[in-house]
């Protein structure tokens, strides 16, 4: 019980250390998602089902969501910032 | 700062650090040990006095109400923060330069999926957020599980799709609604002269789906809240890309 608990910690210090290492933003969030899903197994296995089925949601689906929503408008704005210099 | 430098400062810090962190590491309880006495007790006073059984909630909506309150109202000024920003003003003239692509390159397969997937993840929202008294879950986990139904919507359809199901007028109404029927029911209690946010309702049988008094109604107006307050968030995010227009600065 002990080790598996063990484990579980070494993987999400692995993968949040693997979040700030990735240097793509796009695979980043990816990771991101993925250790806000080892976040929530933490969770789970220390007993607090309520905290990890938010951290579900949120960290694994919902923040990653917002991540992406926000990164596709900046994009946008930058293409259109583009378009705009080269009709002067 | 040269790299050099940096890594100086770092082979100073980090030993320190570690060393630091492992004796604060040592003394800590050990594993699988409850030290406090409050946890002990409201684990034992929940289903007796709430007819609770699941003692989180039973603490989150009803002993610290008014915490949750707090946190709720948190949400709340997110998401109408959000919407602020990049609202879309009607006066001002916008320039429809460049179209993004609304249709999303999924395959068919991806698609057919999707549906009973958006099947599912309603029935176990609605599942999660009334249950909230019974089981783990509750209303803010049940509301973001049902927000994440209608993205579903919009990686099988579009934003057309998308903007089908939400309006952005009733979501800012709902929203509004679930979170200020939280602090109604507060009230209540103060008018007959009770603590604000005094369990008054009846608390019916332990196990039941309607038990619990006002933890299940809380938990309930917390899950609509939520719900509205992230398809909020989505919409106005969604709006302002898809549409490919931007205001004239």
């Amino acid at each position: 019980m002990i080790w598996c608990g063990a484990g579980i910690l070494i993987l999400l210090a692995i993968s949040g250390f693997m979040v700030v290492r990735t240097q793509n933003v796009i695979e980043q969030v990816i990771a991101l998602s993925f250790y806000g899903l080892v976040t929530a197994l933490m969770f789970f296995f220390f007993q607090a089902p309520d905290v990890a089925l938010s951290q579900i949601t949120v960290g694994a689906v919902a923040l990653p969501l917002m991540i992406m929503l926000a990164l596709s408008r900046m994009k946008f704005r930058k293409f259109t910032r583009q378009k705009e210099g080269e009709h002067d | 700062m040269t790299d050099r430098l940096r890594l100086g400062i770092f082979l100073v810090a980090g030993p320190v650090f570690l060393g630091l962190y492992c004796y604060a590491a040592l003394n800590l309880p050990p594993w699988g040990q409850y030290r406090g006495p409050y946890g002990d007790m409201i684990a034992r006073l929940a289903v007796y006095e709430r007819h609770a059984t699941d003692t989180v909630n039973a603490i989150n909506y009803d002993y610290r109400g008014f915490d949750t309150l707090g946190e709720e109202f948190i949400l709340f000024t997110a998401a109408i923060g959000v919407s602020m920003l990049l609202r879309r003003e009607k006066d001002v003239p916008t320039s429809p330069v460049g179209k993004v692509e609304d249709r999303p390159p999924l395959s068919e397969a991806v698609r057919a999926v999707i549906s009973p997937a958006l099947l599912i993840t309603v029935i176990f929202g609605f599942y999660i957020g009334l249950h909230g008294q019974l089981t783990p879950g509750g209303g803010f986990q049940g509301g973001v599980i049902l927000a994440t139904a209608s993205v579903l919507v919009y990686l099988a359809a579009n934003t057309e799709g998308f903007k089908r199901i939400t309006s952005h007028v009733a979501v800012e109404v709902v929203e509004a609604a679930g979170a200020s029927s939280y602090a109604l029911i507060g009230v209540m209690p103060v008018l007959i002269g009770l603590p604000f946010l005094t369990n008054i309702l009846p608390l019916g049988t332990t196990g039941d789906v309607f038990s619990a008094g006002n933890i299940a109604l809380i938990s309930a107006c917390v899950g609509i809240e939520v719900t509205a307050a992230f398809l909020l968030v989505i919409y106005t995010y969604l709006e302002e890309i898809v549409t490919g227009e931007i205001p004239e600065e």
